[in-house]
């Protein structure tokens, strides 16, 4: 797993390449907490064009990260998920509580 | 011998070992031919059910969890089995959302993913003795061109 972060003015957009499983979530969780910590971060965006797999430890981090901007008034959007992640979120239900968007400039221009 | 083909892994309770149950699982059913979306339903299981075993089945040891695949026709049955704590209530567990570690940010879904991406998904599980999990999934034969 690869993270890569971006911020555009308060918003953090967060590249997931790789296989998000419970292994590498562990690994990623505190270096995305901290960013929206010390970067003054009110929203997330979680670019996933190059995420290989992922299973319900993938929920959990998407989920968490949206109650935490969620109390600052923040939002969350999911920019290129493949079809096998879509299902995975749906059955979640996460697309009742967080927008997907088929570009980052279109998920900014929601922000 | 009702299979045609069997293998069986064992392994220690560590997250590392959960992408490599992914792929050895997954280059032993390749030989059905699966679609990629059949790979990726069955890794994703894979994954579900060993990550249980790893999170759920022991507390903070590494021991021992087991895979077994077999292959009878175009099927792939996949046990995963670990020896430790068991399940209080295995209807309740099989709940959507329903987790007992949401200080860990789980959030429930790991059999609900299960039960979707294969044909059939047993549990049987026994407090203080273990868990195993036995799944299957029919993989498509190929219609070649007509
Ligand atoms: N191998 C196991 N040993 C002991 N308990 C288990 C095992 N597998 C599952 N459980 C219990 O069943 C519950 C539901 O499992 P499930 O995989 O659906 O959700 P989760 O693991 O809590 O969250 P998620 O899979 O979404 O990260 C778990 O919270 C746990 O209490
Ligand atoms: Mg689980």
């Amino acid at each position: 797993m690869r993270l890569k972060l971006e911020v555009e003015n308060n918003t953090l957009i967060i590249h997931l390449d790789g296989e998000l499983d419970h292994h590498s979530t562990e690994e990623v969780r505190e270096d995305i907490d901290n960013a929206i910590d010390s970067r003054n971060i009110k929203n997330i965006i979680f670019e996933l064009s190059n995420m290989k797999f992922m299973d319900s430890s993938g929920v959990g981090v998407v989920i968490g990260r949206y109650k935490k901007v969620d109390k600052l008034g923040g939002v969350v959007g999911i920019v290129n998920s493949n079809p096998h992640v879509d299902k995975i979120f749906e059955m979640a239900g996460i697309y009742k509580i967080i927008n997907k968007y088929d570009t980052k400039e279109e998920a900014l221009g929601n922000m | 011998m009702n299979f045609e083909n069997y293998m069986k892994i064992e392994f220690l309770s560590k997250s590392q070992n959960e992408s490599f149950a992914r792929v050895a699982v997954a280059s032993f059913v390749s030989q059905l031919d699966p679609t990629i979306e059949e790979m990726a339903d069955i890794k994703t299981a894979v994954s579900e059910a060993v990550t249980n075993a790893i999170i759920h089945g022991y507390d903070k040891s590494n021991e021992k969890v087991v895979i077994e695949c077999k292959i009878i026709g175009n099927t792939i049955m996949i046990i995963i089995e670990d020896f430790g704590n068991g399940i209080d209530d295995i209807e309740l567990a099989r709940q959507p959302l329903y987790t007992s570690k949401p200080e860990l940010e789980r959030s429930g879904m790991g059999f609900t993913v299960m039960e979707t991406f294969m044909d059939e998904v047993f549990v049987e599980s026994h407090k203080g003795i273990g868990t195993k999990i036995q799944m299957t999934k029919r993989i498509k034969v190929a219609e070649n061109g007509e």
